[in-house]
């Protein structure tokens, strides 16, 4: 029942936007099945996909499936394609898309059921970048002392909510699904540049192969498209530079 | 599942600093969390955590001792005194700690970790990453936790805590993504699963934070403390009620009427918007209901005023700030001020532990905001409750794991426990659904909520009096009853929201309604909790904590312990 569609050949009244939503169901689609259902939302000023989404749950479609948490841009749950464009959810205003809204699930991630992808596979390839401090002194009394100019090339990544946007307009995650993509590779150089970490030529060995930067198409799609600002295309391109120096200066002693 | 020694049920700061204690000191430890771990509230908190760490120019004369009279000053003399000594005493080393483990933090020149004035502190004593601290700490305990290799049980709902006798030895939960309901045998449960701000309809918290961790172990017998004691964050985003940090006035920003006057010296003439949250709170609730506020959509709000900071700090220092207004305001604080209005921000209520987070419940722990220490007694300062899920959450991390170990205690013990205790644990929880799904009475969780979240902002809220908070706990009562026959409009196996949404309003209801009636029996003013039939704190006979428990037909029964005082006697409390 949950996944019918309740609403076919909607169309807007005045006040009201049509939302075309694209829907998975693992247990009776195909996964080449193309199935979409359309809701129409009354809209108000100030009103957000979320928010039309959780509407179209709460009022017409309980079985629609799509993960929240924060509603606030922080939290990076709800990244999905918005009329053709990788954006989150929550940050989207009705308002600015018109009076009809296509909603499909972040592409290069395998979907679960509607418009939830499987994350599990995103997150194996951060855990393989080694996403943690490794200072290579032991730990001070107090705080490492870094001073604000020497964070300015790390402090960018260290703002990644991992919301996947990143992955979901990556052109190599399209064509090579083991590449570890924008994020894991974000997170990479936010820990290689980190004023504090000790494990240099270890960290940048990780990622010195095709599936890692030198698999990056350096289009910079996933800069453009990051809601947090983070140039993943950047660090890519200054992790490629620090392994070349680092080879250099090896052939060199 | 397989067995493991700790259950940390929670993925949030405080659920991941008590895995990781509990595994450095040996367990086996898996964490349970509803949403991927880096989804947790704990992210959104915004302006920072206190340590008198002495970094800032002007706060080099303090100490632990100043932080911990601020907190026990600040929560109305109603903090356990001992507890908001450590919480004080702990901070330090916890947020030195997270620096060395890789948490971003803004610095001074000088490379110490960057502290900002913030409400209710003696000193600058607010340790900060920009106006993003949670999200930093967040994704470091996250990276530890990685790095630990701990195992994390991702979109698993918590449904019921299973018990043995007394002692809880396990829980049974909902794999989000398949729908299957399984049980997770082990020795200790900690909870650290987050708030409660979801009863209320105007909140800054996320969607998630619907108590259902709390629920869940008020259901097992655990006692609730405090629960009429919910902060009110002044300044969240009009419209969304999306929070704008205290940090914004810590670095400076004024709150101003609709006539463009600043008003706090109507109600904190010392310290102006640098009071406590309570008292800003009904600062602006007072000029919003006496027609000085911004009409808006009836609910009235006020503007705070950044542009004097200038794009420089605003964009270095406030970043996150700038970003959300823009895009849920569409007002660019670097030239407008941003509206704002008080919303639930904060349950200073719940789980009754101690400073180790031991509950009523052998084999049960709480920490964080699930849990009532009490450190924030009726008004938590902004910064001590990212400390709190350190401090405490290490703390009950030990503790558990310490208990674990030895024979008895309170760590229970699994591996006595008969199977079919968790087969029938999982078979009622199979039940219930069926219950739900089988039904077709058209009653939809929705509605019930709704009325809920109306009912608790509008008669349990900034200001409280005696003939509506009546009315709330009755209406709550009823609500109770009609969600009895809710059915289901979904009855899809995996990512079935609605069935989430409809398991965890019972509980919601039940919070609620705790929340409702300390608030009605509590005939006082003090901190969060104004009554205005009842004007004055008073001490002869409220110093103490509020503490429920259920009934078997889910009503709270009510009854008062008193406050732990040591060397903080109650004064006025005046800024």
């Amino acid at each position: 029942m949950g996944t019918s569609n309740r609403a076919m050949d909607a169309s807007a009244g005045p006040g009201t936007v049509v939302f075309r939503v694209r829907r998975f169901d693992p247990d009776s689609d195909g996964p080449s099945d193309i199935r979409w259902s359309e809701y129409v939302i009354p809209a108000h000023p100030g009103l957000t996909v979320l928010e039309a989404l959780l509407l179209v749950q709460e009022e017409q479609d309980g079985g629609l499936a799509f993960r929240y948490s924060c509603r606030g841009a922080v939290c990076g749950s709800c990244a999905m394609v918005i009329n053709g464009e990788v954006g989150l959810a929550c940050r989207t205003q009705v308002s600015s898309l018109g009076n009809k809204v296509m909603v499909e699930p972040l592409p290069n991630l395998p979907v679960l059921r509607d418009l939830v992808v499987d994350m599990d596979v995103f997150f194996a390839k951060e855990e393989s970048v080694m996403p943690w401090l490794r200072p290579s002194d032991p730990d001070p009394e107090c705080e490492r002392l870094v001073s604000p100019e020497d964070w300015r090339e790390a402090e960018p990544y260290t703002n990644c909510i991992l919301c996947a946007s990143c992955q979901g307009v990556c052109p190599v995650a399209e064509r090579a699904p083991d590449y570890l993509g924008p994020a894991a590779l974000a997170k990479h150089y936010r820990f290689y540049a980190d004023p504090r970490d000790g494990a240099g030529e270890e960290r940048l060995r990780l990622v010195d192969n095709e599936n890692g930067v030198h698999g990056c198409d350096m289009v910079w799609s996933c800069a453009k498209i990051c809601p947090k600002g983070v140039p993943p295309t950047k660090g890519i391109g200054k992790t490629r530079a620090a392994i070349y120096h680092a080879k250099k200066a090896r052939e060199g002693a | 599942m397989e067995r493991t020694d700790i259950l940390v049920i929670g993925g949030g700061l405080a659920g991941l600093r008590a895995a990781i204690a509990a595994h450095d000191a040996g367990r086996t430890v898996a964490v349970m969390s509803k949403v991927y771990p880096i989804r947790s509230h704990s992210g959104a908190a915004q302006g920072g955590v206190n340590a008198s760490l002495g970094n800032h120019p002007d706060g080099g004369d303090d100490t632990w001792q100043g932080h911990a009279f601020d907190t026990i000053k600040g929560s109305d003399y109603l903090a356990d005194q001992p507890r908001a000594e450590i919480l004080a005493k702990d901070a330090p080393a916890a947020v030195i700690e997270m620096e060395h483990w890789g948490a971003y933090f803004s610095r001074f020149d000088d490379g110490r970790i960057a502290q900002r004035p913030f409400g209710g502190a003696g000193f600058p004593r607010t340790c900060f990453a920009a106006d993003r601290t949670g999200h930093h700490l967040l994704h470091t305990c996250w990276e530890q936790t990685l790095k630990r290799g701990i195992k994390v049980y991702s979109e698993w709902l918590l449904l019921e805590l299973v018990k043995h006798g007394d002692a809880v030895v396990g829980a049974v939960a909902l794999h989000i993504p398949t729908g299957d309901i399984e049980s997770f045998p082990t020795g200790a449960v900690i909870l650290g699963a987050g708030g409660h701000g979801r009863i209320f309809a105007k909140t800054t918290n996320a969607y998630i934070n619907t108590g259902s961790a709390t629920a869940a172990a008020y259901r097992a017998g655990a006692r609730l403390e405090d629960m009429e004691f919910v902060q009110f964050h002044p300044t969240t985003l009009y419209g969304t009620n999306i929070l704008i940090s205290e940090g914004v006035r810590g670095e400076g920003g004024l709150l101003r009427g609709a006539d463009g006057e600043r008003f706090m010296d109507r109600y904190a003439p010392s310290v102006m918007e640098l009071a406590p949250r309570d008292i800003v709170a009904r600062g602006i609730q007072t000029e919003a209901n006496e027609g000085r506020a911004f009409e808006g959509d009836g609910s009235g709000y006020v503007h705070l005023d950044i542009r004097h900071l200038g794009a420089d700090v605003i964009t270095t220092r406030l970043p996150g700030i700038r970003q959300i207004a823009m895009e849920f305001a569409g007002v660019d604080p670097i030239d407008e001020p941003i509206p704002v209005q008080p919303g639930q921000h904060y349950s200073m209520g719940g789980i009754a532990c101690d400073e180790d987070g031991v509950t009523d419940l052998p084999g049960l722990y709480a920490a964080g905001e699930c849990s009532c220490v009490s450190v924030h007694g009726a008004n938590r300062l902004g910064g001590n409750s990212l400390l709190e899920t350190l401090v405490f959450g290490k703390r009950a991390g030990d503790r558990a794991a310490a208990n674990a170990g030895g024979s008895g205690g309170s760590g229970g013990g699994a591996g006595d426990v008969p199977s079919f205790v968790y087969d029938k644990a999982v078979q009622t929880q199979h039940d219930l659904i069926d219950a739900f799904a089988s039904r077709d009475s058209g009653v939809r969780q929705i509605d019930i909520r709704r009325r809920m979240q109306q009912t608790m902002t509008a008669k349990v809220g900034v200001f409280r009096d005696e003939a509506p908070l009546a009315d709330a706990v009755s209406e709550l009562a009823g609500l109770r009853e009609e969600y009895a026959s809710v059915s289901l409009d979904a009855t899809n196996r995996c990512f079935n929201y609605d069935l989430i949404d409809t398991l965890e309003l019972g509980g919601m209801i039940e919070l609620a309604e705790a929340t409702a009636l300390g608030a009605l029996k509590r005939t006082e003013c003090r901190g969060s909790h104004w009554r205005i039939d009842h004007p004055g704190r008073d001490d002869d006979n409220w110093l103490k904590h509020t503490m429920a428990t259920r009934a078997d037909d889910g009503t709270p029964e009510l009854s008062f312990d008193d406050v732990i005082i040591t060397d903080y006697e109650p004064m006025e409390r005046k800024y």
